[in-house]
């Protein structure tokens, strides 16, 4: 008796659960779909066209994936004549590494002078520090480049890695050290008493323990400097010593140079090689990224 | 000096401060004046950085605003005239100012209630939840170059998939980037899909996940429903999140220029001309330093105002805890 009336109960609920499913959680999961298609779309496109034979590009209605998987495509543009596509790579490559290198480096080291030493003048430099970032860079921008016309570093790469080793900026700076903040001073007075002077304290103590901050630096630092268009578009103008974003505007802007072949699907190759090692970039340290990108906006 | 700073930071000096350093490093005894002097020797990169890359070009930016310098002749010295010539004489300042400012109002408002929306239907605890915030991140990592690159083809008027769709629909397709009355709106929705998914969605992400819970489940008893309780929990917990986010995306979005560098050039007809790219063509395309200088600090001076006037306006509406 007492079965037969519990059974009915429960189909209720059952069919109720369902029912909220479907009239709350169907739309929301109908909508992540919607969005799916508007962020994943754009990718879904240029990988397939990076994809495609040059007649595919051209045919009309626009087919939605390759007959044949055209990886060539790849080795093509990475050697591709007219084009020193590959160059540009490993000039961004080398630079974006060099750069984030300098900022992560020298950040650490200013960073940790803000947060573990007094000095007179410590708050004032540190708001000055602060307000740097609220300059728009187009206000330094053409007096650094007077600057580095006069040193004769046009047409070099040195005006877009050298200064990032003078301090590497103030969110780097900032983001140190409000890491170094968290970590306990007694730490430090520990390894004095036990003889050791300041670098040694930075080198062995202090560093690996913000092994997160240095790959969110490094990460955030590697993608800024790989992106950058702002500075290499002033700067480099030998078609030989372009960056990669520089490159892929040039190839977008000058078919030319293809010696008359269709470039289209080269051109899409080569915006999925510039998106890859960004991607590449936040998978490998995802939590320390989106840590990073957090801690940075929570005002310390 | 030099010998006697080496001899303070290996802390070899145990005679007393001298009353120079003791000004310069505010140090009574020999001890501080070591740990203040250790302190700029790990400051020295950014202290060299401050004032070669920021303080001594911001003053040359000054100087440079008051003069006519094309690198080629000799400086002229034309006093305020380079703002009176933006102000009267440059039929493409004020409309590129104007545009600037629209461009503003027409992305910030829906980008950043986007991403609020988003974080919030993240926050849902869906299935699948990490995948998707990933996904919607990954336009935020593609650098604006290849962003342009990229829509500038999936946008093109004739071969492009978005036209196609619309043609068959029976839409009208819009010419888009090179059509003067859509280049704007082909931008939004480049922007739209590079901003929605950043870096704000995980600050806003953060801050919703930091409402404490107990304020819902309060709500919940007073029988708020689930409008009441994002309109007055939700809503004031993350009114800071929502003035920062609010703040830098109207700061981001009056410096714009690579993506219109990229896909428009500033065109059609002036269509996409922003202040930044006025900025950058006067200096580096025309090699007008001194305008383009005078013309950037108009941009910062437009910025800070901008940054001010909001700070004050939001302490009537933001509520910060502990504050």
């Amino acid at each position: 008796m007492a079965r037969t009336v519990q059974i009915p109960i429960q189909r209720r609920t059952w069919i109720r659960a369902d029912l909220r499913w479907a009239t709350f959680r169907l739309p929301l999961y109908l909508l992540l779909l919607v969005l799916t298609v508007f962020f994943g779309f754009p990718f879904f496109w240029t990988v397939s066209s990076s994809l495609k034979s040059a007649s595919e590009l051209r045919a009309y209605p626009p087919q939605w994936l390759p007959k044949v998987l055209q990886w060539r495509n790849y080795v093509e543009v990475l050697t591709l004549f007219g084009y020193p596509f590959g160059r540009w790579f490993v000039n961004s490559i080398v630079l974006s590494t060099v750069a984030t290198l300098g900022t992560v480096v020298s950040s650490a080291l200013g960073a940790y002078g803000f947060a573990r030493f007094r000095f007179r003048g410590r708050e004032a430099l540190f708001m000055i520090t602060l307000a740097t970032m609220m300059l728009p860079s187009q206000v330094t921008l053409i007096p650094q480049f007077l600057m580095f016309v006069r040193l004769g570093w046009l047409d070099t790469f040195k005006p877009l890695w050298v200064p990032y080793w003078f301090g590497g900026g103030a969110f780097f700076i900032f983001l140190f050290r409000q890491f170094f903040l968290t970590l306990p001073r007694e730490l430090d007075e520990a390894a004095t008493i036990d003889g050791a002077n300041y670098w040694r304290i930075f080198l062995t103590i202090l560093l690996p323990l913000c092994k997160p901050a240095l790959a969110t630096a490094a990460m955030i630092s590697f993608m800024e400097h790989w992106s950058d268009f702002l500075n290499p578009v002033i700067y480099l103008n030998r078609s030989d010593m372009l960056t990669i974003a520089v490159g892929l505007r040039f190839m977008n802007e000058v078919p030319e140079m293809g010696a008359g072949r269709p470039i289209l699907h080269f051109l899409m190759a080569a915006t999925v090689l510039s998106i890859l090692p960004c991607v590449a970039v936040f998978f490998a340290g995802q939590r320390f990224f989106v840590r990073g990108i957090v801690a940075s906006a929570i005002k310390g | 000096m030099a010998d006697m700073c080496i001899k303070i930071l290996r802390g070899r000096s145990d005679q007393k401060v001298s009353p120079l350093a003791r000004i310069l490093l505010g140090a009574r005894t020999p001890g501080q004046a070591r740990e203040a002097l250790w302190a700029y020797v790990f400051l020295l990169p950014w202290l060299l950085g401050l004032i070669l890359f920021f303080g001594g070009p911001i003053l040359a930016s000054l100087v440079l605003s008051l003069f006519d310098y094309s690198l080629i002749k000799p400086p002229v010295f034309v006093g305020l005239g380079n703002l009176r010539k933006a102000f009267t004489d440059d039929a493409l300042f004020w409309p590129s100012l104007g545009r600037t400012f629209r461009w503003a109002m027409m992305y910030v408002p829906p980008v950043v209630a986007g991403s609020l929306f988003l974080a919030i239907l993240l926050n849902q605890k869906l299935k699948g939840t990490s995948v998707f915030r990933t996904l919607f991140f990954l336009p935020h990592l593609t650098p604006a170059v290849s962003l342009a690159v990229l829509w500038t083809w999936i946008l093109n008027p004739l071969t492009g998939p978005v036209n196609y769709i619309l043609g068959e629909m029976g839409l009208p397709q819009p010419a888009w980037l090179t059509s003067e009355a859509w280049a704007m709106r082909a931008l939004l929705i480049m922007a739209f899909w590079g901003g929605l998914g950043g870096n704000r969605l995980l600050i806003f992400l953060a801050g919703l996940q930091g409402v404490p819970q107990e304020l819902y489940e309060a709500a919940e008893i007073d029988g708020a429903g689930a409008w009441a309780k994002f309109r007055h929990v939700t809503m004031p917990m993350i009114s800071p999140v929502i003035l920062f986010n609010v703040l830098l995306a109207f700061i981001g979005a009056l410096k714009v220029f690579t993506t219109a560098y990229v896909a428009t050039k500033g065109g059609p007809n002036y269509a996409t001309w922003f202040l930044a790219l006025h900025i950058f063509n006067q200096a580096f395309n025309y090699f007008r330093f001194g305008y383009g200088a005078a013309l950037a600090w108009l941009l910062a001076i437009i910025l800070v105002i901008f940054s001010y006037v909001q700070m004050r306006l939001s302490s009537r509406w933001v509520y910060a805890a502990g504050e």
